[in-house]
């Protein structure tokens, strides 16, 4: 549904992407992810042909971006980051407007309006000058926009800045109703939002993509040893702590906090992937410790994100030919 | 034909703030208390005494006397109202990010451009015609000939869809209304005022500043005269200025 081919962009002499390459079938819901400035913004400004790429190629719905712009807009539904709402104009006047440009049919066109303002919630506040609304109600304005002509490619630009927990929800859930036939690609800062409704997550970075894979599994390849979550009780921490790094498999050993003057938390890490979980054990209470807990854990989206956008600068040759890119 | 919902946003957008209205006031009352009835008073005036006076009889027309006075202030009225106007069309969108709405919806940016202009020339067509309560109280009490106030109407329309295409230029290179506005101004002073330079820039660059010059172009227009050469200058200074923006908008994108 979407392919793109070596995008890059630059602005001036700085490269905003570079070469940007990926592909997204029908039906599928695709979240961009990166701190602000990588690039999240720009890709989509070109797919939704804003702007052309300085080159590189892209396809929506089979359309060049450049050449067939038009047709490019036409089959694409897209919330921009500032939500573009003409302050002046009633909810329903501003959807009305868009249907009209959208070239949706006369007869249909008061039926989607209220269509749309049905999905968004917006029936309440139809009649309300768009400038007098709250943050949450324009988001929900600028979504209904973007789903106004049932696009075959919904591209949402922070679809969920500026709401509250409810409301996020809702427009979540809104998003994962929306898939189906329907291709979705939104880009946020939330984590956890990408593990929740995306199928599959790209991690943007500086303009370029240092991961695709789907939350899962990028949370399971990433992981560069298998973590476990210790907490002893003993007389003597140090004690404790030498002899955790004494057993076979470690790769490093934290103490994360005290729980009381005799029990401590522990991170344990393994190389390469080792299940140690039992030989922890075994030392542990050989030695007459207490084993309060022990647990294995996942890394979360978070700490791969920072891992991955934090990397250094030599290590980018070797993210480049790994298997996530 | 989608360049239509632009226009009649932009329209209604007009008429939903006060700008619309404060302009139409100020047009109306500028022109008619101020210019209009002074002109108009003076040439009834004279018009009594012309009865005693066979010379005064001679001299007075009301065509020369009071329209052709009409029309001028009227043309430096919209000098100072069209700005006003199309200040906002392009930088407002930009301000607002609906810049990358407008851009991203299937419509081309000509249309998106004809939708505007064509909406705030059809405000000064409006103007236009709330200022022809001038004429129409002279045709009661005078006898002024038709044609040159036709003429002089097309020449307003003329003149102002140059203004106009001027302002919309200068709006899409700036997302500050003001500036928008006061580099609009100074644009149109400057064209305003050349080949008053006449005396000393020599007789050719006098003779194509003068050519050059928005205002000067009206003059036949006024006299009832409709010259093809000045027709043309003002369609071709609104094409000129028109291009220019579909350019700017372009350019703005590429450049991001």
């Amino acid at each position: 549904m979407i392919e793109a081919e070596n995008l890059t962009k630059f602005y001036g002499p700085t490269a905003a992407i570079q070469d940007v390459t990926f592909q997204v079938e029908r039906g599928e819901i695709v979240g961009f992810l990166g701190p602000n400035g990588a690039g999240k913004t720009t890709t989509m400004k070109i797919l939704t042909a804003f702007f052309p790429p300085t080159s590189g190629t892209a396809r929506v719905a089979g359309y060049d971006v450049l050449h067939d712009s038009l047709q490019v807009r036409r089959r694409v539904g897209y919330l921009p980051e500032n939500v573009p709402l003409y302050m002046d104009q009633t909810v329903s006047g501003y959807l009305c407007f868009i249907a009209e440009i959208r070239d949706i049919p006369r007869a249909q066109r008061k039926a989607r309006v209220a269509e749309a303002m049905e999905e968004c919630g917006l029936l309440e506040v139809q009649d309300r000058l768009i400038g007098k609304l709250s943050k949450g109600f324009r988001q929900r304005v600028g979504l209904a926009q973007a789903l106004l002509h049932r696009p075959e490619v919904l591209i949402l630009d922070e679809p969920t800045i500026g709401l509250d927990p409810k409301q996020i929800a809702e427009i979540r859930q809104l998003i994962r109703n929306l898939a189906g036939d329907r291709t979705v690609i939104l880009s946020t800062h939330i984590l956890p939002e990408v593990s929740m409704i995306c199928g599959r997550a790209m991690i943007i970075n500086k303009g370029r993509i240092v991961a695709a894979d789907t939350p899962k599994n990028l949370t399971a390849r990433l992981q560069k040893g298998f973590r476990i979550h210790l907490e002893v009780e003993g007389p003597d921490q140090e004690a404790i702590l030498g002899a955790l790094e004494g057993v076979e498999g470690v790769r490093c050993v934290q103490r994360e906090r005290t729980l009381s003057p005799k029990a401590a938390a522990y991170l344990v890490e393994s190389e390469d992937r080792r299940d140690i979980r039992s030989q922890l054990a075994r030392t542990i209470v050989e030695r007459g410790w207490g084993l309060l807990e022990l647990r294995a854990q996942d890394m979360s989206l978070e700490e791969i994100f920072l891992e991955l956008v934090t990397e250094e600068p030599k290590e980018d040759s070797a993210q480049e030919s790994s298997p996530f890119v | 034909m989608n360049w239509l919902p632009i226009y009649k946003k932009e329209l209604r957008s007009y008429f939903s703030s006060p700008i619309a209205y404060v302009l139409f006031f100020f047009f109306a009352a500028i022109n008619g208390a101020w210019w209009f009835f002074w002109d108009f008073q003076r040439y009834l005036i004279l018009s009594i005494q012309a009865t005693q006076n066979p010379y005064y009889a001679e001299a007075l027309n009301v065509n020369e006397m009071v329209i052709r006075n009409l029309f001028g202030n009227i043309a430096l009225v919209l000098l100072f109202c069209l700005p006003l106007l199309t200040m906002r069309l392009f930088a407002e969108e930009k301000k607002n990010g609906t810049y990358e709405l407008l851009f991203t919806l299937p419509i081309r940016d000509g249309e998106t451009l004809m939708g505007k202009f064509l909406a705030v020339w059809t405000v000064l067509a409006l103007m236009l015609a709330l200022s022809a309560i001038y004429p129409g109280v002279m045709a009661l009490l005078t006898n002024p000939e038709p044609w040159p106030i036709l003429t002089g109407y097309l020449g307003m329309l003329l003149l102002g869809g140059a203004f106009i295409a001027l302002g919309i230029f200068v709006s899409s290179l700036t997302e500050n209304q003001i500036i928008a506005a006061f580099a609009t101004y100074g644009l149109l002073l400057v064209l305003l005022s050349l080949g008053w330079t006449s005396g000393w820039v020599g007789i050719t660059a006098a003779a194509v500043l003068k050519d050059l010059n928005i205002f000067l172009h009206l003059q036949e227009f006024l006299k009832g005269v409709l010259d093809t050469k000045d027709v043309v200058f003002y369609l071709l200074f609104t094409l000129f200025f028109l291009f220019l923006t579909l350019r700017s908008l372009e350019s703005k994108r590429w450049r991001g």
